[in-house]
């Protein structure tokens, strides 16, 4: 009896014990199909999207969309790129083409990836500490990190940005700028950089820097507002600039920067009062929306607007007309189609689990979505 | 406290088994459910560095190891969450209330004697009320020494030696200062570079090699040291105790290992420190027990990668605990208590926006036991008030938790053998410091996260002489649901943060385990010792999100183990094997984040000598014997097959 007792508690580890390790598998692409018909003459082949992926996770990945074929392609780089060690990395953060290379920066792994662009292949990679964003300009690529040159105090380094040669991928220099600096653009031959100072809470940074591309040395730093984050340029040369606001009793903001005529120097022109995480430019529509964290009700306040970049007025509280605006639950990410104004909206949702994206029409109506990787945030067309 | 079974399990072959510690309870009232325990001889075979390695030997364990010799290592009972536990060393709760858990790879088997955990609660009506609340609990008891006629002392050295650069010496004295006084002095230097090779390799689907890489694990290394003093004394109508204990150390943390990162520049100094004293009156039918403990914990955490933000933060937490519990033996098959215990904690942190938080929490419970020979059963209840202050800030208004538990045992049959088990209980835990004031990310509105268990089970027990000297089987199947579950939602952009009661998880599982000691030829012990668990622990909390009824991270579906050990004139052999099926790594069961199952296997052999009154042990273990390459968490690789060496003398 006893030992018929034993037999069948002993029965479930013989079970188990069959059910072993496999080898472990590069983590292969998944396909969905998107329901797009490009038009013949479209110069867009498709886009890329990089996922961060939560911290210390590795789980950065990439996927692309391709007009043509029709197919979404999920976690892409690792089966195009199956020897390399560890995948793409950790915390994705910027995606950019330039000519036939796509560079990937990943924060957490201290280095931007270089791609071909039409393939996914792997060409090289750049080390560059905590980088952050990256521009292109005259055949160089800018990429800016929170981490400068140690100077006289070792424990606050000033941010730098980095410039590497898009043909070699060797840096060819470096510009100390302010604290933490995120997003930049290059403006006339000037570059604007937004400084966060992120890591020195509550003393955040909250200056533009400018950069003479010539001798490539910061030249000014233009106060504009604690806690700065994106930066772009619209189709009149004026800048659009974000900050974060402290995340307590000051606000996220967005403010306008541009030259007065017949003077080469920016200036704070106006500041909108909306909150703003992130933004993109349809024509002379600036679309952008806001996550707020609200203490009192313990919920995020989501906005979505649309601001007329010639009269900087609010034209729109929102650009999704067909209450799909609903089922995202943290926007991350927004890009607009440079030919059919397609709007792209992310969602992160609990920063750990797959996120989606939102396609939708030019007059805000859901096309279609699909399941992406972790946090998905960042996207850049391709071109045919 | 120590079970037929765990008697069983340490054979009476040499002489050092004359010294194990028998603890004399004053009523010797079986556990209505009896805990899972290892001790003695049985727990120093089983090639277990700490006491989180020696746990992943009970059912419904799950050990979150970080891997190597500092590595932090917790436990998780049942898929409740390490919160839940409660992790009690010589009778008094450790606590931190900074981010509520116990790193069990501090702790040494050095001087322990015996681990025990108990689901639900330890079924004991005369203990600490703050000891009703967890919903399992690890009993940690170091040796108390036992002296024979004409002993005055015991001493014994113990070297480690081995993987990992391992230098672990360890010295014990214990004196007996007079009739009814004795102490005991521990010590404890343990050094490790942390350094292991560890291999990554992938292959493509057409089963080609994609990579395979070896690298060796950098910033893991550790120094520290433990002592530890001990004294005990018996009064007329009575015993007490007083324990002072300090623990050193300063460690790097490894890292999760990602692209381009194969080295951090992270470092911890712990300097952990406590003081507790108990005295156990007994005054006919009425027992006392009284605890008191100070404790001050001191974290200073330092990332000092060039390429990351600097931070050099200091922790400094304080604990004064006292407690006091009272039994009245009504008839002589019911018992009644009430307990009462008063705990203030304190946590300073240098880091900007932090509330300096100050708690001062009071438990008080009643609890009845009735036996009735072949019935056993006990109720009891816990009353918790927390009230919480903060500097320059309004605290949270106080919170109180009111939380019952039944335990019930029957023996159906004359002989008592076989029993079966059930008991009910809620219980909750209090957000952490960290949870209520860190700095943006904590949230003061939380309230506690709340578990109610249901448990059904059996038992057979069965001791005797011949072939089969024990057998013991039992199986249990329980049904957990975490309510109001604390969880990070994310905020705003970039990685921020908060922590809201948002989850929802539905627990059902079962555990079986199995003992059987043998004695095929007369002087060779041969014991078996298996344990399966299954659980199916799923986030209910809402059906729009993508892993709604997904098995929540890093609980397998099966695990178990099973240690063969045999004792042959001072021989012993032992062989153990740990299974852990394969788990997620995230909510979503995605391939993704799929995590392969991991088994390994260990190995030991160790004899024993004994010279006149001189005693030596030499133990040589080998671990991950297969050398098998796996993480238990995602981007910590484990170490592959690494041996100990372990040298005593005993006089």
């Amino acid at each position: 009896m006893q030992q018929f007792y034993i037999f069948i508690f002993f029965c479930p580890l013989l079970w188990v014990a069959t059910s072993c390790r496999d080898d472990e598998l590069v983590v292969p692409t998944e396909y969905d199909i998107i329901p797009e018909v490009p038009s013949a003459e479209s110069k867009v082949r498709g886009f890329y999207l990089v996922n961060e992926g939560n911290m210390g996770s590795n789980k950065c990945t990439l996927d692309y969309f391709d007009y043509f074929t029709g197919l979404y392609a999920r976690n892409f780089y690792a089966e195009r790129n199956p020897s390399v060690v560890k995948e793409l990395g950790d915390v994705g953060n910027d995606i950019g083409i330039y000519g036939s290379k796509l560079y990937v920066v990943v924060n957490c792994s201290h280095k931007v990836e270089v791609l071909d662009a039409r393939t996914g292949v792997r060409i090289g990679q750049i080390d560059i500490p905590n980088c952050r964003y990256v521009r292109f300009h005259r055949g160089s690529a800018y990429v800016s990190s929170y981490v400068g040159p140690v100077l006289i105090d070792p424990d606050a380094p000033k941010g730098a940005v980095y410039r590497v040669d898009t043909l070699s991928l060797a840096v060819t220099g470096k510009v100390s700028v302010g604290y933490q600096p995120e997003e930049m653009e290059i403006v006339d031959d000037y570059m604007y950089v937004a400084n966060s100072g992120g890591y020195r809470a509550p003393d955040y940074d909250n200056t533009v820097s400018v950069v003479q591309m010539v001798d490539f040395k910061q030249v000014q730093q233009i106060a504009v507002g604690i806690n700065l984050h994106r930066l772009k340029k619209d189709r009149y040369g004026k800048l659009w600039v974000t900050s974060r606001g402290d995340y307590q009793s000051r606000p996220s903001r967005l403010y306008v920067l541009e030259k007065k005529p017949g003077y080469n120097e920016m200036r704070v022109a106006d500041t909108i009062p909306v909150a703003c995480s992130n933004m993109a430019f349809r024509g002379d529509s600036l679309l952008y929306y806001a996550t707020e964290w609200n203490n009192y009700t313990a919920q995020n306040t989501i906005s979505y607007g649309v601001i007329d970049v010639r009269t900087r007025e609010v034209i729109s509280t929102n650009f999704i007309t067909d209450g799909t605006e609903k089922e995202i639950t943290i926007p991350y990410g927004i890009a607009v189609h440079p030919e059919t104004g397609d709007i792209f909206v992310t969602d992160a949702k609990n920063y750990v689990s797959s996120g989606t994206l939102y396609c939708f029409s030019p007059d805000g109506r859901k096309k279609w979505s699909v399941r992406t990787g972790d946090i998905p945030a960042h996207i850049t067309f391709l071109p045919r | 406290m120590t079970t037929a079974a765990a008697h069983a399990a340490e054979p009476a072959d040499t002489a050092h088994t004359l010294r194990e510690v028998v603890v004399t309870a004053r009523r010797p009232a079986d556990d209505i459910i009896p805990a899972q325990v290892l001790s003695g001889d049985e727990l120093r075979r089983l090639n277990s560095n700490s006491v989180a390695d020696a746990l992943r030997y009970f059912s419904g364990v799950q050990v979150k190891d970080y891997g190597g010799v500092g590595g932090i290592k917790t436990v998780n009972i049942r898929s409740m969450g390490t919160n839940h536990t409660g992790v009690v060393y010589d009778g008094v709760e450790l606590g931190n209330a900074q981010n509520g858990q116990i790193d069990l790879g501090q702790f040494s088997l050095d001087n322990i004697e015996a681990i025990s955990l108990y689901n639900g609660q330890k079924s004991e009506i005369l203990q600490p009320a703050k000891d009703f609340g967890s919903a399992g609990s690890i009993y940690m008891r170091t040796r108390t020494p036992q002296f024979a006629d004409g002993e005055t002392y015991h001493a014994r050295a113990t070297m480690r030696t081995g993987s990992f650069d391992l230098i672990n010496p360890s010295a014990l004295v214990e004196l007996r200062l007079s009739e009814r006084t004795n102490a005991s002095l521990s010590a404890e230097w343990l050094n490790s570079s942390g350094r292991y090779k560890f291999r990554y390799r992938r292959v493509n689907p057409a089963g080609e090699l994609a990579y395979d890489t070896t690298a060796v694990r950098e910033n893991g290394d550790i120094n520290a040291t433990r002592l530890e003093i001990n004294f005990n004394g018996t009064l007329p109508q009575g015993e007490w105790h007083f324990k002072a204990y300090n623990y050193n150390s300063e460690r790097g943390v490894p890292g999760a290992i990602v692209n381009n990162v194969w080295r951090r520049g992270e470092r911890i100094w712990d300097t952990n420190s406590f003081a507790q004293g108990r005295y156990t009156g007994y005054f006919g039918r009425f027992t006392t027990l009284n605890s008191i403990k100070y404790a001050h914990y001191r974290t200073h955490y330092v990332n000092n990668d060039d390429k990351q933000v600097k931070i050099d933060n200091l922790y400094k937490q304080k604990e004064l605990y006292f407690s006091s519990s009272n039994q009245y033996e009504a008839t002589a098959w019911l018992r009644v208590s009430a307990a009462y215990d008063l705990m203030w904690n304190t946590l300073e942190a240098d880091v900007y926006g932090f509330a300096k938080p100050d708690r001062i929490s009071q438990f008080l419970s009643a609890a009845a036991a009735v036996d009735l020979g072949r019935l056993k059963a006990q109720a009891s209840a816990l009353g918790t008030f927390i009230h919480d202050r903060l500097q320059g800030q309004q605290a949270p208004p106080d919170k109180s938790v009111f939380t019952p538990a039944v335990f019930a045992s029957w023996a159906p049959l004359r002989s008592r053998d076989f029993s079966v088990r059930a008991f009910y209980k809620r219980s909750f835990r209090m957000p952490t410091f960290n949870d209520l004031y860190y700095a943006d990310m904590g949230n003061s509105q939380l309230s506690p996260e709340r578990v109610t268990q249901y448990n059904l089970g059996l038992v057979y027990d069965h001791a005797g002489s011949g072939l089969i000297t024990a057998a013991r089987v039992s199986s249990d199947i329980y049904y957990n649901r975490v309510r109001d579950k604390i969880v990070a939602y994310p905020k705003g952009q970039q990685f921020r943060w908060t922590m809201l009661n948002l989850g929802l998880v539905d627990i059902r599982g079962g555990d079986a385990t199995a003992l059987l000691t043998i004695q095929p030829v007369r002087g060779l012990f041969v014991t078996g010792r298996a344990q399966y668990t299954f659980q199916r622990a799923i986030d209910i909390t809402n059906p729009a999100d993508n892993y709604y009824r997904d098995q929540i991270p890093y609980i397998p579906r099966h695990s178990g183990s099973a240690v063969l050990n045999a004792t042959w004139r001072g021989w012993g052999l032992n062989y153990s094997w740990i299974y852990v099926g394969e788990r997620y790594n995230q909510q979503e069961n995605i391939r993704y984040n799929y995590t392969q199952p991991w088994y390994t296997s260990d190995l030991s052999v160790s004899k024993d000598l004994r010279l006149g009154r001189v005693g030596l042990r030499a133990l040589l273990e080998v671990n991950n014997l297969l050398s098998q390459d796996y993480d238990v968490i995602l981007n910590y690789p484990m170490p592959k097959r690494n041996y100990r060496i372990t040298l005593s003398v005993e006089i």
